[in-house]
């Protein structure tokens, strides 16, 4: 096909436009208003205020979201691994049936069924009581920072397990089929050979979940919203309740870092397969 | 004895999976539920008739939820299509570069973006418009868009593009006749996906949006704070439907071929 070389960026401008509007100036927008004083002028203020006030949440935030991370490691490892060496061909069907419910399902809709699901008199606990696991007065609520990784690892573990066990069941089956005969059990052959090998599909992943759940606003303020509690919901609360622009730009800042350190192993990696 | 073990596993992990949504469920069916009764009290409709009387405020989100999402959709595919294509098939500098871009929506934590989204929107009067919504839903979604539009052009046969020009077939004529065809179902996929994304979209929504384009989820968070269990409960059901839909269809839509091609 003759191409002159100047169509293909004409082609993708308008869209490349769109996001430099909409994404990438008010990205600068917010760096810029983090180190901004009210009466303008630079300044660290913000950052002392943001400290002050959220370092408890800051630490929180990181806290729920690294167990949550590491949750969501283990589970897709598990679900991908048994759906690849699962002997028992039901079982298997089974497992592949019902590990994607929760796929696309939004955050607002997974916070509300696990804010009912998790409550003290939810069917969680009522199902415990009634199985006779435990006594009435003996259950307790999961509403508070326990109730987010789950949310989350109920979540986004479905996503990395799609990805997980996609690249999983593409490996070359005659290394798995040798391991088994010269006896390794299916737990070693797991984790010394599967998981090594889907180590860059399983990070990339991660880091995707990572970052999504570092910007949920819905489940935090649904599951708990009392303090201490999550970052987004001390920058939606500046916001909504003082206009207090600077402050919230500094902890999206400090959301930026967090998750520039992960983007970072990300953008490395895909610069690397390209 | 391993099968009761494996039976006990599988029957835990339903539980952890279908258990929240059963309680849903459950929720949008009851009528009466208080504790200490483990199970609703009493059953019936009353509620789902006052989220879907004529005019009700749920009626008025769900069409508010559902023209955003087309809207999206059509602003997407309108931008993604063109790129997608050059991205597949055109000279372009910096194409990994670009690429990226249109990833970097989704790689940043985006709450802190929509705060200032809403503040420049502010100056614009685009606040709380169905128009300001839709742009920042489309930003949000033109990765999916982008991306799976590039690789569906990538996977279409090129001998098959070469044969429509060699015919004498234009440019132009040839994308038409033959590349576009042959890339709607990869196409496809990826309006679904900006679909789903704009119809469950919180955050952007809940800072551009507000206080006048209230769409489904945002209805539901409000009910659901105010503890209209049943209410909230009946509007979830109504955004599980097509996600639940679209996760057991979706390898009609996306096939290996096109999945394959990805980001790539």
């Amino acid at each position: 096909m003759r191409d002159s070389g100047r169509l293909g960026p004409l082609l993708v401008a308008p869209a490349l436009l769109m996001v430099l509007a909409l994404f990438v100036y008010p990205l600068g927008y917010s760096l810029i208003t983090a180190f901004e004083a009210k009466s303008g002028g630079f300044t660290l203020g913000n950052f002392v205020k943001a400290f002050e006030f959220y370092s408890i949440d800051i630490g929180f935030t990181l806290v729920i979201i690294g167990l949550s991370t590491l949750a969501i490691a283990v589970a897709s490892i598990a679900i991908g691994g048994y759906l690849v060496l699962g002997e028992n061909p039901r079982a298997v069907a089974l497992l592949r049936w019902l590990y994607r419910w929760p796929l696309f399902i939004p955050f607002v809709v997974a916070a509300q069924c696990m804010r009912s699901f998790l409550a003290k008199n939810g069917l969680m606990n009522n199902t415990f009581v009634a199985l006779g696991i435990l006594e009435v007065d003996q259950t307790t609520g999961f509403l508070d920072w326990r109730g987010i990784v789950i949310t989350f690892v109920w979540k986004q573990t479905p996503f990395v397990a799609l990805l997980v066990a996609g690249a999983m069941a593409s490996l070359d089956r005659s290394t798995i089929e040798a391991a088994r005969n010269l006896g390794a059990s299916r737990l070693r052959i797991l984790v010394e050979i599967l998981v090594p090998q889907v180590m860059p599909t399983l990070v990339v992943g991660l880091i995707l979940s990572f970052v999504t759940m570092m910007s949920v606003l819905s489940v935090p303020l649904m599951i708990s919203g009392e303090s201490p509690t999550m970052m987004t919901v001390d920058m939606a609360f500046r916001i909504n309740n003082y206009g207090d622009y600077g402050t919230a730009n500094a902890l999206g800042f400090i959301s930026y870092l967090l998750t520039a350190a992960c983007a970072w192993v990300y953008l490395k990696r895909a610069v690397r397969q390209t | 004895m391993i099968w009761v073990g494996r039976g006990i596993a599988l029957g835990l992990l339903a539980f952890i999976v279908l258990g929240p949504l059963a309680n849903l469920v459950l929720w949008a069916a009851a009528e009466q539920w208080y504790f200490p009764h483990k199970l609703p009290v009493a059953y019936g409709a009353k509620f789902w008739q006052q989220v879907f009387k004529p005019r009700g405020d749920a009626l008025v989100s769900l069409m508010t939820s559902i023209w955003i999402a087309l809207a999206t959709v059509a602003a997407c595919l309108a931008l993604a299509i063109p790129a997608g294509y050059a991205l597949a098939r055109l000279k372009l500098p910096w194409r990994t570069a670009i690429l990226l871009a249109f990833l970097m929506p989704q790689a940043f934590p985006s709450l802190a973006v929509y705060i200032n989204v809403a503040r420049i929107f502010y100056d614009f009067k685009l606040n709380g418009t169905m128009l300001g919504v839709i742009l920042v839903h489309t930003v949000h979604g033109l990765v999916f868009a982008v991306w799976i539009t590039a690789a569906a052009f990538a996977a279409v046969d090129r001998d098959l593009e070469l044969a429509a020009r060699n015919l004498g077939g234009s440019a132009l004529r040839t994308f038409l006749t033959v590349s576009l065809p042959l890339a709607a179902p990869g196409i496809m996929a990826s309006a679904i996906f900006v679909f789903l994304e704009s119809l469950d979209e919180f955050t952007g929504t809940f800072f551009v949006g507000v206080p006048d384009v209230i769409t489904l989820p945002l209805l539901m968070f409000t009910a659901s704070i105010a503890g209209n269990y049943q209410i909230a409960a009946i509007t979830a059901l109504v955004l599980l439907v097509p996600s639940v839909l679209f996760m057991l269809f979706i390898e009609r839509f996306l096939k290996a071929d096109v999945l394959s091609k990805i980001g790539a």
